[in-house]
C-alpha cells in the first residue's frame, strides 16, 4: 500500500555522497532557498516513483544532531517541527562507524529512519564487507545498499522509503543504555514529566532528558517556555550534571557520546567484515604529494593562480558578449527614444543596471564551477589543512584564502563572487570576517582607476606600483581581520576539525547542478536590489537638471559653435555643469570640506560618488568632472594628460586616491551580495562605514604626513 | 601513575589508542562527533607545511586538527601498553 504526498528528508554525513543521492531521486526538479531567518541552504525537489510524486528535502549534510551549529540546528528543527514521513539517511559505507553516528541520532529522536548505505564499491574496493539485511535487523531500520554516483539501488532505496512512510509507524525514540549513572539520572528527568509527555510530542521525554544531560541549549531554552517544568527539571539537571563529572570525571556529553559509539561498535562487529588491513590508500599517496612540506604550497600557489586565470579567461568572452549586447540595447534605446530624462532613466539606470547584474553572471558561473571542482575533488579541504596556520594568526581560517584571490589577490578579480565563495567556510566569524575584507582587494574594476593614476604620476615606476598595490590591499585585508577578530567579531574560532575526504573524480553532472543553482541564487536575490539601486545611482548623478535659463545658455552657445571641436568643448562644458548640480556634484561640494585635508576637491568626491556603482566609473565621472566628456575607462589617455597638469593633482595626492578608491566602500552590488549572505542589512552598513573611515584616515596619514616629509 | 601524551606528540607514521577526551563544550563535542573517542585507534598521517595542523587516520577515513585541539586527545602508545600489561 502507498500512500499519497510522502515527504522524505534527506540526512547524511557531509562527503557521504547525499548531494549526488539528492540529484538521482530528483533529477532536474530541484528548487533552493534558505531555511527562514538563517543563511543555511535549503533545496527541494521531487522524486517519482511509479507514477507517486514523492517530496526530498535535503536537509544540511551534518556529522551530529547538536544545536552547536546552524546546519545541525536547522536539521533537527526541520524534522521536529515539519516530521517529515520518513528521514532517508545516506551513510557512507566506506566509513560506516562515523557516519552510523548521525543515524543513531536519528533513532534516538525516534523518527523513521532508513539508511541507504551509499557507496558500497568503495567499501568493497576497501575490502569492507557490510551485511545489509543484519545490519538493519540490529539496528531496527531498513538499510538499503546504494551508489548514488552510479544511479544504483536508489528505486529501491525509494521503494523501502516509500512503504516505511507508508506504514505510519509514528515515532518512536531508539532507547540505548549511557551507563548505569546517565540511564538513573535520565530516569529522574523521565520523572518529571508525568502527564506532561504529550505537551512534548513527537519528542519523548527520555530524549529531551538526554538533551539536558548534554547542555542543549535549544532544548534548555525550550524547557524554559514551560515554567512549572522548569522548575522542576533546572535544579534536578544542575545537580545530575554536577553528579556525573565527579563519578565519572568527564563531561557529561563526552560520556554519552563514548556510550553511543560503543553501541554502534557492537553493532559494527556484528554486521561488518574487514577482510583487509588498513593500508596506504591511493589517496593518502596522492596526499603525500599534495601535502608535502615544500610541494605542497607550490601546487597550491599554481592552483589558486590556475583557478584564477580560469575564472577570469573563460568568462571573457561572455562578458564582452553580453557587454555587448547591453550596448546595443541601450544604442537601440537611444536612437527610438527622444533626448530626455525617460531616455536618460531607461538607457543610463535600467539598462546598465540590469547590465550590471547580468555581466557578472559568467564570472561567477565560472568561479562557482572551479570552486566546485575543487571542492567534489577534496582538494579545497586541503587548501584549508595547508593554509590555516597562518590564516588564523589574522582570525581567518584556511579556507578564506580562496575568497581572497576570487576577490582579486591577484589584481583583476571581483567581489561579488568572492563573497559568495566564503559559503565553504564553516566558522561563522572567520567568514563574516573574511566577507568584510574580501572587498578591500583589487577587484578588476579598481584597475582602470589605478591605471590612469599611475600613468599620469608614476609612469617611470608602472610595475613597482603595482606590485606595491597589490601587497598593500593584502597586508590591509588581513589587518583589517585581525582587527575584526579582536572587537566586533571577538571570540574564539570555532573548532578547526575537519574532514579530509578522499580524493574523487568530480562527476559532471553535479559540478553542472552546484554551479547552476548557485548562479541562479545570485541572479534572483541581487537582481532585484541591485536594479532599485542602479536606478537610485542613475538619479543622483543626473537630478536636479540644470535650470532652464542655464541650459538654454548652453544649448545656444552650443548651436552658435562655430566648429565640431568648440562644439563638442561645449557640450562637455554642460555635462560638467550638469554633473555640478546633481544631487551627487552637490555632495561632492558638501563633501569637500571634509576632503580636503586629502587633497580631494569637489570633483574628485562626485567622482568617488560614483564609483559606488563601480568602481571604474570613477574614471568615466572623472572625465566628466573635468569636462572631458565621459572617458571610457580603458581609453583614458586625455584624461591622463589633463591630471598630470592640474593644479592640486600631484603624485602624493594621486597615491592617496589610490589608497582611497582601494579600500572605500564595496560597490553596491557587492553590497547587495553582503546582505544576502550574511542575512542583515547591518553587515551590508557596516561593510561601506569602516572601509570609507579606514580610507579616510589612511589617506589623510599619507597626504598629511608626506606634506610634513615635503613629498608633496 | 602511567604518563599520557598528547595526540600531538605523535610522530608520523605511529599508531596510538586514544584514551581520553578532555575537551570540554563545543570542541569536545566536535572532537567526538568526528569519532574521536577512547579505544579508538589513530595513526599520524603527517603535519601541514607550518607544523600545524596536523593530519591523522582513525576508522578509515582521515582528519585534520589544530594542535591546541589534539593537545585535548591523550593516547596510549603501543609500547608503552606492553610495559604496562
Amino acid at each position: 500500500m502507498i500512500v499519497d504526498n510522502i515527504r522524505i528528508a534527506l540526512a547524511g554525513n557531509p562527503n557521504s555522497g547525499k548531494s549526488s543521492m539528492f540529484n538521482a531521486l530528483t533529477g532536474a526538479r530541484q528548487h533552493v532557498g534558505n531555511y527562514p531567518g538563517v543563511t543555511v541552504e535549503k533545496k527541494w525537489g521531487q522524486a517519482s516513483l511509479d507514477g507517486l510524486k514523492i517530496d526530498v528535502i535535503d536537509l544540511p549534510g551534518t556529522y551530529s544532531l547538536t544545536a552547536y551549529s546552524q546546519e545541525e540546528l536547522v536539521a533537527r528543527n526541520f524534522i521536529i517541527h515539519e516530521k517529515p514521513d520518513v528521514v532517508v539517511d545516506v551513510v557512507d559505507a566506506s566509513n560506516l562507524e562515523r557516519n552510523l553516528y548521525l543515524a543513531l541520532q536519528f533513532m534516538e529522536l525516534g523518527v523513521p529512519v532508513v539508511i541507504a548505505l551509499n557507496m558500497m564499491d568503495v567499501a568493497t574496493d576497501k575490502g569492507i564487507e557490510i551485511d545489509a539485511e543484519k545490519l538493519g535487523k540490529l539496528l531496527g531500520v531498513p538499510v538499503v545498499p546504494t551508489v548514488a554516483r552510479k544511479g544504483k539501488g536508489v528505486k529501491e532505496l525509494l521503494a523501502v522509503a516509500a512503504e516505511t512512510a507508508a506504514l505510519k509507524q509514528g515515532w518512536r525514540s531508539l532507547d540505548i543504555s549511557y551507563g548505569s549513572d546517565v540511564d538513573q539520572a535520565l530516569q529522574r528527568l523521565v520523572g518529571k514529566f508525568n502527564g506532561q509527555s504529550l505537551a512534548w510530542s513527537p519528542l519523548s521525554p527520555r530524549w529531551v532528558g538526554l538533551k539536558l544531560l548534554e547542555n542543549d541549549p535549544e532544548v534548555m531554552r525550550q524547557v524554559q517556555q514551560d515554567p512549572g517544568l522548569a522548575n522542576e527539571l533546572g535544579p534536578l539537571q544542575t545537580e545530575l550534571l554536577d553528579h556525573i563529572s565527579k563519578t565519572l570525571d568527564d563531561d557529561p556529553a563526552g560520556v554519552i557520546a563514548d556510550y553511543r559509539y560503543g553501541y554502534i561498535n557492537s553493532v559494527y562487529r556484528q554486521a561488518v567484515q574487514e577482510t583487509r588491513q588498513q593500508r596506504l590508500e591511493v589517496s593518502d599517496k596522492v596526499d603525500k604529494l599534495l601535502t608535502n612540506r615544500l610541494l605542497g604550497p607550490i601546487i597550491l600557489l599554481a592552483v589558486l593562480y590556475g583557478v584564477y586565470e580560469f575564472v577570469f579567461w573563460a568568462s571573457e568572452a561572455p562578458v564582452g558578449w553580453l557587454e555587448g549586447l547591453f550596448g546595443w540595447m541601450g544604442e537601440t534605446m537611444s536612437a527610438t527614444l527622444g533626448d530626455g530624462l525617460l531616455r536618460s532613466l531607461i538607457v543610463s539606470g535600467v539598462i546598465d543596471g540590469v547590465g550590471g547584474v547580468v555581466g557578472f553572471v559568467p564570472i561567477i558561473m565560472f568561479m562557482f564551477f572551479a570552486i566546485a571542482i575543487m571542492e567534489d575533488s577534496g582538494y579545497l579541504a586541503r587548501v584549508a589543512y595547508l593554509l590555516d596556520r597562518v590564516l588564523r594568526s589574522f582570525g581567518l581560517h584556511g579556507n578564506s584564502v580562496v575568497p581572497m584571490i576570487v576577490g582579486g589577490g591577484i589584481s583583476g578579480g571581483c567581489a561579488v563572487p568572492a563573497v559568495m565563495a566564503t559559503r565553504t567556510l564553516k566558522d561563522p566569524k572567520a567568514r563574516l570576517a573574511t566577507i568584510m575584507i574580501v572587498p578591500i582587494m583589487n577587484c578588476g574594476a579598481k584597475l582602470p582607476v589605478y591605471v590612469l593614476l599611475i600613468s599620469a604620476f608614476f609612469a617611470a615606476q608602472q610595475a613597482e606600483m603595482m606590485f606595491a598595490i597589490t601587497l598593500i590591499s593584502w597586508g590591509l585585508a588581513l589587518l583589517a581581520a585581525r582587527v575584526l577578530r579582536w572587537t566586533m567579531l571577538k571570540g574564539e574560532s570555532a573548532p578547526f576539525v575537519m574532514e579530509l575526504p578522499p580524493y574523487r573524480m568530480p562527476t559532471l553532472r553535479g559540478l553542472l547542478i552546484h554551479t547552476w543553482e548557485r548562479t541562479w541564487s545570485y541572479i534572483k536575490k541581487a537582481g532585484t536590489v541591485i536594479l532599485g539601486v542602479s536606478i537610485l545611482m542613475w538619479a543622483m548623478m543626473t537630478m536636479p537638471g540644470l535650470p532652464e535659463d542655464q541650459a538654454a545658455q548652453w544649448d545656444s552657445k552650443i548651436q552658435a559653435a562655430q566648429s565640431e571641436e568648440a562644439k563638442q568643448v561645449l557640450e562637455y562644458g554642460k555635462g560638467q555643469a550638469e554633473l555640478g548640480n546633481s544631487i551627487a556634484g552637490r555632495m561632492g561640494r558638501g563633501l569637500s570640506y571634509l576632503t580636503a585635508p586629502l587633497g580631494f576637491d569637489w570633483r574628485t568626491n562626485v567622482a568617488l560618488v560614483g564609483g559606488f556603482a563601480a568602481k571604474e566609473v570613477v574614471v568615466a565621472t572623472l572625465g566628466t568632472a573635468y569636462s572631458l566628456g565621459e572617458v571610457d575607462p580603458e581609453e583614458a589617455g586625455s584624461l591622463t594628460q589633463r591630471l598630470a597638469k592640474e593644479p592640486g593633482w600631484n603624485p602624493l595626492m594621486a597615491f592617496g586616491l589610490m589608497l582611497f578608491v582601494m579600500i572605500y566602500a564595496p560597490c553596491f552590488v557587492t553590497v547587495a551580495v553582503i546582505k544576502k549572505e550574511t542575512g542583515s542589512w547591518k553587515w551590508a552598513l557596516f561593510s561601506i562605514a569602516y572601509t570609507t573611515g579606514l580610507a579616510y584616515v589612511l589617506a589623510l596619514l599619507v597626504y598629511q604626513g608626506g606634506r610634513v616629509l615635503g613629498l608633496g | 601513575m602511567i604518563h599520557f601524551e598528547s595526540l600531538r606528540s605523535l610522530k608520523t607514521g605511529e599508531n596510538a589508542t586514544i584514551f581520553k577526551v578532555t575537551a570540554m563544550g563545543e570542541m569536545g563535542r566536535r572532537i567526538r562527533d568526528m569519532g574521536l573517542v577512547p579505544g579508538v585507534s589513530v595513526t599520524m598521517m603527517g603535519r601541514a607545511p607550518l607544523k600545524d595542523p596536523v593530519e591523522i587516520k582513525l576508522k578509515g577515513f582521515n582528519l585534520a586538527l589544530r594542535n591546541n585541539e589534539a593537545d585535548h586527545i591523550l593516547i596510549q602508545q603501543p609500547e608503552i601498553n606492553s610495559h604496562d600489561c
